[in-house]
């Protein structure tokens, strides 16, 4: 059980809640990825979000530069699979107004009533639909 | 642009550069971890995503707890928070269904956006249907129901 990287898993999340109160504390803005890809998405508080965007773009390019290799990203879902699920995630996100990021960790830590059921709901329909998937094995 | 607009343009870049990093870091951009977290009938589960979940409220909620002492933000003239406070239908059956979609393929919004950069084909498609089905829930739905 501990062969697993619990450090970096540990760290990287402290990182992640340091980005989220940096904008919350100066920007008094909310972390929350689908939101900030929505509103660029409907044309609205283009500068902001798109200065977060190019951040988030050089996240890997400056781990990359740190660890002298690109972050692992192995995706083993089929073409078809990654396109119903990425229509799932844009419908999903807008329509319950938040994801992993705004919900999950912003929400959570403001101990939002909306954010703890969304967070329980989107976890609870993660757990299922990946293990469903997994079971033909 | 004043000299407030334009600082809150680099904090917003530096959140996201930090938020990127970290995702690298915590191994939340590699779909396979995430994978490896929610599916729990692997027989190898791994359980170290709940670390990450749990170290980003660690350091958010002292923020939070600042951001409520303060009368408004260092660098604007009031906080732009969420003000619904009741769980709704809508609430619940979108995160349902986003659920669904992160457990299909272990990408969700911030980690899909970031690995972009990695030049990946998949992930192009995954941000690109994303997209799509953002546009087609505020567009196009809208106007079907009055």
């Amino acid at each position: 059980m501990f062969e697993q990287p619990y450090l970096p898993s540990l760290v990287g999340g402290l990182l992640l809640g340091l980005s989220a109160a940096l904008l919350l504390v100066f920007n008094g803005r909310i972390v929350g990825i689908s939101g900030i890809v929505g509103r660029l998405l409907g044309g609205q508080q283009i500068a902001p979000n798109i200065a977060f965007v190019v951040g988030l773009l050089a996240g890997p390019i400056l781990y990359a530069t740190a660890y002298g290799r690109p972050p692992v990203v192995m995706i083993t879902a089929s073409s078809g699979l990654v396109l119903a699920s990425g229509l799932l995630v844009g419908v999903g996100t807008r329509m319950g107004s938040g994801c992993t990021s705004g919900h999950g960790i912003l929400g959570v830590a403001r101990l939002s009533k909306r954010s703890l059921a969304a967070t329980v709901t989107f976890l609870a329909a993660g757990i299922i639909a990946a293990t469903v998937m997994g079971l033909p094995r | 642009m004043n000299w407030r607009a334009f600082i809150r343009l680099v904090v917003a870049l530096l959140a996201g550069a930090v938020f990127g990093f970290g995702l690298c870091l915590s191994g939340m951009i590699n779909p396979a971890r995430i994978i490896g977290f929610l599916d729990i009938a692997s027989g190898r589960w791994d359980p170290s995503l709940m670390f990450v979940l749990g170290g980003a409220v660690i350091v958010a909620a002292p923020g939070v707890m600042l951001q409520r002492r303060m009368a408004k933000p260092i660098l604007d003239a009031r906080f732009h928070l969420p003000e619904k406070s009741e769980i709704d239908a809508r609430l619940l059956g979108g995160s349902a269904i986003f659920g669904i979609g992160w457990g299909l393929a272990g990408f969700c919004p911030g980690p899909a956006i970031s690995a972009l950069s990695t030049g990946l084909a998949p992930v192009a498609l995954f941000v690109c249907a994303m997209a799509a089905g953002m546009i087609l829930h505020d567009r196009i739905l809208p106007r079907r129901s009055p």
